[in-house]
């Protein structure tokens, strides 16, 4: 028997150590996947269709007012924690000229006025979600989430969580010279 | 000691706790009822992911059934309703994972998996046989069918003695 053992490659001995191994790279890359990133089915598409109320100001915002240029529209709630972690990243971008808007979802208008009041208000206008179910046609799950819109109105990107500077600068600023690119 | 053994049986007995959301919603048929409860049972809240929609108590899960439900009144079909929680939310929400080549690994990995192990199994079992076999010095060999003739006769007589 002791002969047989030596008998084998040296490969052939260690073949299940390196399946083992191989198992054990594949589960820890796993590990390391975050199981909240869904991606979205809608990135490539169009924006859905809609029509809602805009937040203290008269007039309604539909897919319609979304060509036109580079629109971010960020879904936010005054409940949503999140939202004041990347409130900033956000205005910055606003601050930048990007079209920012405001998707308020599932929030009340008195308690949104308070949050914008308090951390300042980005959003060229704010449209107000406030059963969530243009929400639903958007894929929304939860906030806050960013959509990157291009100027003929076809969704390119959604950031599900807070935006922050890696993305801005690893995903968004690309993107954004991509389909600056595409324009010309 | 035992003891300790029946309250754990016992334990495992209870049936789990099952916090459905209360139902209020009132259906026109029973199949529409059924297909309701199909539908919130395989379709995966996304809040709560390891939830289906009728388990969670998510916002969006209420959200995602009153959906369903306003859509199965309106007469749309199951697979209409799947189609358009598929549209928005991607095949993720579906507990039950559509046939496609990227999901050719998921549905039959397992039983390659299977397979592949019984095939080696079978090849080692074998080889070890054979190798038996192959040490087996020729006296050996004859000592062994000699044996084997003589248990069997045995076997015989004791069959003979009984009758």
């Amino acid at each position: 028997m002791t002969e047989e053992i030596q008998k084998k490659s040296p490969l052939k001995r260690f073949m299940p150590l390196i399946i083992f191994g191989l198992l054990v790279a594949l589960l820890w890359y796993g590990l390391g996947l975050n199981p909240r990133l869904v991606p979205s089915p809608l990135v490539g598409k169009a924006v859905p269709e809609f029509e809602l109320p805009l937040l203290n100001a008269s007039g309604k915002l539909s897919h319609e007012d979304l060509k036109g240029s580079i629109t971010l529209l960020n879904v936010f709630a005054s409940w949503c924690y999140a939202c004041r972690q990347e409130h900033q990243a956000i205005t910055q971008l606003s601050r930048k000229g990007f079209r920012v808007i405001g998707f308020n979802y599932k929030d009340k208008a008195a308690d949104a006025t308070a949050w914008l009041r308090q951390f300042g208000n980005p959003y060229q206008v704010v449209a107000q979600d406030l059963d969530g179910r243009v929400g639903i046609d958007w894929g929304v799950y939860g906030a806050p989430e960013t959509f990157v819109i291009d100027h003929n109105g076809i969704i390119r990107d959604k950031r599900i969580g807070p935006v922050d500077q890696e993305y801005i600068s690893e995903k968004l600023m690309p993107l954004v010279q991509q389909i600056r690119s595409e324009q010309t | 000691m035992r003891v300790i053994v029946l309250l754990v049986m016992a334990l495992l007995l209870t049936p789990p706790v099952v916090a459905a959301p209360v139902a209020t919603y009132e259906f026109d048929s029973e199949e529409q009822e059924a297909l309701f409860n199909k539908l919130s049972n395989e379709l995966r809240c996304l809040v709560c992911q390891n939830q289906s929609i009728a388990d969670s108590n998510a916002e969006l899960a209420t959200d995602l059934r009153d959906e369903i439900y306003g859509m199965l009144q309106q007469g749309n079909s199951e697979e209409e309703i799947v189609e358009f929680m598929v549209a928005r939310y991607g095949d993720f929400v579906l507990y039950n994972p559509p046939m496609k080549p990227m999901t050719w690994l998921l549905w039959f990995g397992p039983a390659f998996a299977l397979l592949a192990g019984f095939f080696f199994v079978v090849r080692i079992i074998s080889r070890q046989k054979k190798a038996a076999v192959a040490e087996m010095s020729g006296e050996e060999i004859e000592r062994l069918k000699a044996l084997q003739s003589e248990a069997q006769a045995m076997i015989k007589m004791e069959g003979n003695r009984d009758k």
